[in-house]
């Protein structure tokens, strides 16, 4: 176990350039930060590393503005800072380069890096200005870029490029990059090292999110773990290993799946083979999946966000058309059918976006009750909607779910995070599924919520519902799974067994897609 | 409560700021106000404003199925005036017991309103055309094709007299009596020219049936939740293309119904003076004071045509007519803005409530 989160003084007397203390920060619901200590030292690449849900993202919000701390200071160069927008952040000098660019396409490099901050000269904007401006930039940072090039014509790594330069532009001293080489090919991401390495010569601080644990160490000064919305230890890249950090940003020990009957049978209800698909631009997001799932099974993916999980759904709930490959619904070829028909066909959908995916929000709970199914008794009657059904139904899911809410006519937006799930689970559960897609059931639920819906699973399982879990959540995963399969890149790595897998196994599966130095699979 | 509030305090601002645009103008605000209040509630502008009030809410109902799943349709002028056209043509057409002869000229309206609104359905669920686009586009098309059709094929011959291009009448039986016959059992005695059309009862179907599909069927249920969360209707199975189409098809369905008041009545022909042109424009209008609610609508209709029936009190009077139509540009801002507000006071409200509900977690510390 490495020296947990206090900040890294010793040796360095030097005022940090960014300091977070005590930080906590709550969404409605759920604890997204707490307790988080962070201490970056001026003109160091300090990487922030944590799977995704573990409240990076925030923190970063948090630092450039964009969402304010419930509690703690959050200090840049030795001074309180209370940041109420970006706008304050880059006054203070302070930037971010966000994952998914923010670059107008049909305007020009220079237009792009000048938008908002144009230099003007009688009330014209002083093209000339801009463009010694950012050669000299770039010749300071070796960033070179062509002003006058369209940013549509560029490749991704140019436009990283024309994103960083955007942010100097503005003045700033501190750069945060979010995930920076996830959109990159491998050739694009020595360029960006190479760029950050210059960057961090000229004494610009950059504090650097990731999970992909060879570019921590092939990069950082300094690495900090964040896990379960709170910083849990730092790291030295120079003596640390990617078992070390692998094991960090899982949790040291591995929950053990309780002890309980088998309810598998041998009855296959799903069944995928060969399922893949493809971007836009033809890369695999979803190359060549298979397994099947038993009645009486819980078949459990894990893998860091982005490997393929949310295609995978989309496919089996038919809102994505799979380039190849079969689905087979209790041995029924269902690759053609649309959602409806699938739905009809008894299989279940818990999304991982209950807002965006699962809820009406301003529609009463019976009405939400009917979303998904729609088309069935006891919601409708023929053409027509059945609402004493529907009303009936949703009571005795508020009944048997322990859903709580004042009454069945408040809208689903009243509710709170575990109760609107609650409510999903229940809905889901008694349409009496043959299968089900539950995707990240418990996130952002409250602990007593959590485990009511673990043990609603668990009890769907032994009448024989066959269930896909996704989720981030190693916990219920391993303790809900009866087989693991790991996703990396679109592909499924590893299948485990959730009671000998090890967080080293997991931890390099997940992160790198084997598992060197990690031991022998299962 | 709120829901109250926000149209309420709409027309107080409306009528606040139309006293102001009155005094500017150096006409005396409680003149006109007295004028409309008196003279708009007599009998002979309470029939004009019935009469009115049909076509707008029909028009209203059109537009609000578009946006209870988010489709513009500002294509109800161009779908109607097409239908009308078609239905008079095909009304004048064709002999048949009354209550079949008019059903089948309302249906041909129907039918051709639903077409013309599925070409920019089509457009949109194939190509992602914007059908604000399209149905603009296609208003000045069905424009033309109005025109020319009744030109070169469905124009009555001259011996109807005068200027007035029109088609040909439709028989007695395509019909509907006027009411006075049967208000006057009420005790209610309207001069001759002073008709009030049965129509009126069109339109009540129209509003009964807009109920009905959009809150109590599956196909309803199918369209509310796409215009509430697209995602999540597509999660539930609702096929988002198909819907676009269908939802298309039956605001153009309803929409054909629009100009066939006077077509129906004693007029019994198409011409410029029969249809006029402009209805679907207020459709939107209605249909924005209304909420999309069935009733809301009705009221936004009623407002909206007593606001035309004053008009002529008001000239009579010697006063400034064009007030009102100022009036009815000064409601709809003021209402598009007071739902805002309450809106969000609602949604503060909401969220200060979840706080309060929800104490802050305890922070652990290590």
């Amino acid at each position: 176990m490495l020296p947990s989160a206090e900040p890294r003084a010793p040796g360095r007397a030097e005022v940090p350039a960014v300091e977070l203390r005590h930080i906590v920060k709550r969404f409605p619901g759920v604890v997204a930060n707490r307790d988080v200590n962070l201490a970056v030292q001026r003109g160091s690449i300090h990487a922030v590393i944590g799977e995704n849900g573990a409240g990076k993202s925030t923190l970063m919000k948090m630092l450039y503005g964009m969402q304010r701390p419930d509690s703690g200071t959050i200090l840049v160069d030795g001074a309180e800072v209370s940041f109420r927008s970006p706008n304050d952040a880059i006054a203070a000098g302070v930037g971010m380069v966000h994952q998914h660019f923010m670059l107008a396409d049909n305007l020009t490099v220079l237009e792009n890096v000048i938008l908002g901050r144009e230099p003007r000269r009688f009330g014209m904007i002083d093209r000339s200005a801009a463009r010694r401006r950012i050669a000299e930039l770039g010749a300071t940072y070796g960033l070179p870029v062509a002003p006058d090039a369209l940013v549509e014509d560029l490749g991704v790594g140019q436009r990283q490029r024309v994103e960083i330069l955007k942010v100097l532009y503005r003045g700033a001293r501190i750069l945060i990059l979010d995930e920076p080489t996830a959109v990159l090919v491998p050739q694009e991401v020595d360029e960006l090292f190479a760029n950050l390495s210059e960057l961090k010569r000229e004494g610009i601080t950059i504090i650097f999110i990731s999970h992909k644990l060879d570019e921590v160490l092939a990069l950082a000064d300094d690495i900090t773990v964040i896990r379960a919305g709170t910083t849990v230890a730092t790291a030295d890249p120079r003596t640390a290993t990617t078992r070390d950090l692998a094991e960090l940003m899982v949790g040291s020990e591995l929950p053990t799946p309780e002890t309980r009957d088998s309810t598998v049978t041998t009855d296959v209800q799903v069944r995928v083979n060969g399922l893949t698909c493809r971007s836009a631009h033809g890369r695999p997001l979803l190359d060549d999946v298979s397994f099947t799932i038993h009645r009486g099974e819980i078949v459990g993916i894990a893998g860091v966000e982005g490997n393929g999980q949310t295609e995978l759904i989309e496919a089996l709930m038919g809102l994505r058309d799979p380039d190849a490959g079969t689905i087979e619904l209790g041995g029924v070829d269902v690759t053609r059918w649309s959602t409806r028909r699938r739905r009809e066909a008894g299989l279940g959908y818990v999304p991982e976006d209950r807002q965006r995916h699962g809820l009406l929000l301003d529609a009463p709970l019976w009405e939400n009750e009917m979303l998904g199914h729609q088309s069935q008794p006891p919601n409708v009657k023929g053409p027509w909607i059945d609402g004493g059904g529907a009303r009936q139904r949703t009571e005795e899911i508020v009944e048997r779910f322990d859903v709580r809410t004042p009454n069945i006519d408040v809208t689903a937006n009243a509710l709170s995070g575990g109760n609107q799930q609650k409510l999903i689970i229940g809905r889901e559960l008694m349409a009496e599924p043959q299968a089900m897609v539950a995707a990240h059931p418990t996130r952002g639920v409250d602990v007593g919520a959590q485990a009511a819906i673990w043990d609603q699973l668990r009890a769907a399982r032994s009448t024989g519902l066959a269930t896909l879990l996704v989720s981030a959540d190693l916990q219920e995963l391993i303790g809900l799974s009866d087989a693991l399969l790991v996703v990396f890149e679109g592909r499924v790595v590893a299948r485990l067994d959730p009671s000998t897998a090890t967080p080293q196994q997991l931890g390099s599966y997940m992160t790198r897609g084997d598992a060197r130095d990690a031991g022998p699979a299962a | 409560m709120l829901l109250l509030a926000a149209p309420l305090l709409a027309v107080a601002v409306a009528v606040a700021a139309s006293a102001l645009v009155l005094l500017a103008t150096g006409n005396s605000p409680s003149k006109v106000f007295w004028v409309m209040a008196v003279k708009g509630t007599k009998t002979e502008a309470v029939v004009s404003m019935l009469n009115r009030a049909g076509p707008y809410y029909i028009s209203g109902v059109a537009v609000a199925i578009g946006f209870k799943m988010n489709l513009f349709n500002i294509g109800v002028e161009g779908q109607y005036r097409l239908a009308a056209l078609l239905a008079a043509a095909a009304g004048a057409a064709v002999t048949l017991p009354a209550p079949l002869h008019v059903l089948v000229i309302l249906l041909v309206a129907m039918a051709t309103g639903a077409l013309w609104a599925v070409i920019p359905g089509l457009l949109k669920a194939t190509r992602g055309v914007s059908e604000v686009i399209s149905t603009i586009m296609l208003n000045a098309v069905a424009g033309g094709v109005t025109a020319l059709l009744l030109e070169q094929y469905l124009k009555a011959p001259q011996e109807q007299g005068g200027y007035t291009v029109g088609t040909r009448p439709i028989g007695a039986s395509g019909r509907f009596p006027s009411l006075n016959a049967a208000i006057a059992h009420l005790g209610i005695h309207l001069p001759a020219a002073n008709r009030l059309q049965a129509y009126i009862f069109v339109a009540v179907a129209v509003g009964v049936a807009y109920h009905l599909l959009v809150w109590r069927t599956r196909f309803g249920f199918d369209l509310r939740a796409s215009g509430s969360n697209p995602s999540a209707a597509e999660a539930s199975g609702v096929d988002a293309k198909r819907m676009i189409v269908a939802a298309m098809a039956i605001s153009g369905a309803f929409a054909g119904l629009v100009g066939l008041s006077q077509v129906l009545s004693e007029a019994g022909r198409y011409t410029s003076d029969t249809v006029i042109g402009g209805l679907g424009f207020t459709g939107i209008a209605v249909a924005l004071l209304g909420r999309n609610h069935p009733l809301g609508i009705a009221l936004g209709a009623l407002l909206w045509a007593f606001m035309d029936a004053v008009q002529t009190p008001l000239a009579n009077e010697g006063l400034p007519k064009q007030i009102t139509a100022i009036m009815q540009g000064l409601i709809v801002l003021s209402v598009v803005v007071a739902y805002e507000v309450v809106r969000r006071t609602a949604a503060r409200r909401e969220a200060s409530e979840l706080r309060r509900a929800m104490p802050a977690p305890e922070v652990v510390r290590a």
